[in-house]
């Protein structure tokens, strides 16, 4: 059986967005961003909720790691590889679309 | 030490117990209530509304046969309303034309359809209902169409899980986000059909084997969620993630269980919606209370490493198979009966084959003895 669809890869050109069965939520209970998704709920942390805010389906991965590295005042180089990697991880469980 | 308490996160709604579909594996209760029992409409908007208050995330709309309930577009509307997650669990047979649209409009987040096989003479003859697999397609096929992103839950026994390949076939071809391959849970309609359910171990190493294949291979394609059958397992499974720790559900007639076969612990009383305020029960149910944290356990949870990995397995099998709902679950391996495991699954294997067999799940049919 041939899939539908191949695997993503992350690259520099890659534009990242939320599919449509995930999303970010403040949840005013907890007092915390959730990322909602068919059967879970993930609590991401200060710099995967700056990734994945920046998912818009417009801005590249090379956008996205220049305005991190911008805003934490950080190596480009390792915020790239950080959020390669990252991306990566979340597309490999769907949760996000490159 | 006693755990702080906390909101809960998912809500699985049994909407109703009717279902055009009589799965010998059905987790609903052997008493199944017909549909006089059912909350209203207004009941359950504001119930999910209490629960959305609460700090529930996620509810799953199931059943019985969910879309059974006319009501279910408005259900979802007032769910979305107030940013919950909803996800579908169906049958899909049966679903009138346009509906799924409605739904998908109203707010619907994410769909769930059951497979009971992967080939069409599998899932007729498990749900007992002929054409149910046609008609199962052909609801993906209408979510798809609308944009909904599907999950295929395909629950595995001994009569289907040779099958495990075509399935991970059949969720690719309906492009399926999400499978699970769920080995059934012996509570409920499945406990009464264990012997004619239960796989025997080379065929769930050989599953285990395909499906961790399956899963590498198609990593960023399809997930894949495996839930393991606990009767060959070593550790068992933290059932509900913990007893009332982060999830409930709820019967049709608004009774509120910390999980599926709750009702079948005796000793515990369970309080119904309208009576109770949602968080009441929450926080106050004694029978919420009774399992929840790490200080009911006796040994060998008390002490064991594991207690909060594991929070003792599941409660209504302790009951089941060690007759005390606070005994750690025989499927864990340091339970003093964890032999009995494997001699209900050798037993098993001598019972006969084929649906005559089989108890149908249908209200009003002659729970065993």
């Amino acid at each position: 059986m041939t899939a539908l669809r191949d695997r993503a890869i992350v690259s520099l050109r890659s534009a990242p967005s939320l599919p449509r069965h995930v999303r970010i939520q403040y949840d005013p209970v907890r007092q915390a961003f959730a990322v909602l998704s068919p059967e879970k709920v993930f609590w991401p942390n200060e710099i995967s909720l700056d990734i994945l805010r920046r998912c818009d389906g417009r801005s590249t991965v090379e956008r996205i790691i220049a305005d991190l590295a911008a805003d934490y005042d950080a190596d480009p180089e390792d915020v790239a590889a950080d959020v390669i990697a990252f991306l990566q991880e979340w597309s490999d469980k769907l949760l996000v679309k490159l | 030490m006693s755990a702080p308490l906390l909101p809960p996160i998912g809500m699985l709604a049994e909407l109703t117990h009717r279902c055009p579909l009589q799965c010998p594996y059905c987790s609903n209760p052997l008493e199944l209530l017909k549909a006089n029992c059912e909350l209203d409409t207004q009941t359950w908007l504001d119930l999910f509304s209490q629960a959305a208050d609460l700090g529930v995330l996620q509810v799953h709309l199931s059943g019985g046969e969910p879309t059974l309930r006319r009501d279910l577009g408005q259900l979802i509307a007032g769910l979305s309303a107030r940013g919950v997650y909803t996800n579908l669990i169906t049958a899909g047979v049966g679903i009138a034309e346009g509906r799924i649209e409605a739904f998908a409009e109203a707010g619907l987040d994410h769909l769930q359809l059951s497979f009971q096989g992967a080939r069409p003479a599998t899932t007729d003859r498990i749900g007992n209902h002929r054409g149910s697999h046609e008609k199962k397609l052909e609801t993906a096929r209408r979510a798809r169409a609308v944009g909904l992103p599907l999950t295929i839950n395909a629950p595995v026994h001994r009569n289907n899980i040779e099958e495990v390949p075509e399935f991970i076939d059949l969720a690719l071809s309906l492009d399926a986000e999400r499978l699970e391959i769920a080995n059934v849970q012996y509570a409920g309609w499945a406990l009464a059909n264990r012997d004619r359910l239960m796989p025997d171990l080379a065929a769930v190493n050989r599953q285990a084997d395909i499906v961790a294949a399956a899963r590498e291979r198609l990593a960023g394609i399809m997930n894949i969620d495996f839930v393991t059958p606990d009767y060959f397992a070593i550790y068992p499974k933290p059932c509900m993630g913990g007893w009332a720790r982060d999830a409930f559900m709820v019967a049709p007639d608004g009774t509120v269980l910390p999980c599926h076969a709750a009702q079948t612990i005796p000793s515990l009383r369970f309080e119904r919606f309208g009576d109770w305020r949602l968080a009441e029960i929450w926080a106050d149910s004694p029978a919420f209370n009774a399992f929840r944290g790490t200080d009911w356990m006796q040994e060998p949870c008390r002490s064991c490493e594991r207690r909060e990995v594991d929070w003792g397995g599941c409660r209504c099998q302790a009951m089941a198979i060690a007759g005390d709902a606070a005994a750690t679950d025989p499927a864990c391996i340091k339970s003093p009966i964890h032999k009995r495991m494997a001699m209900l699954t050798d037993a098993a294997q001598a019972a006969p084959e084929g649906n005559e067999s089989f108890i149908f799940r249908r209200i009003g049919a002659t729970p065993p003895t």
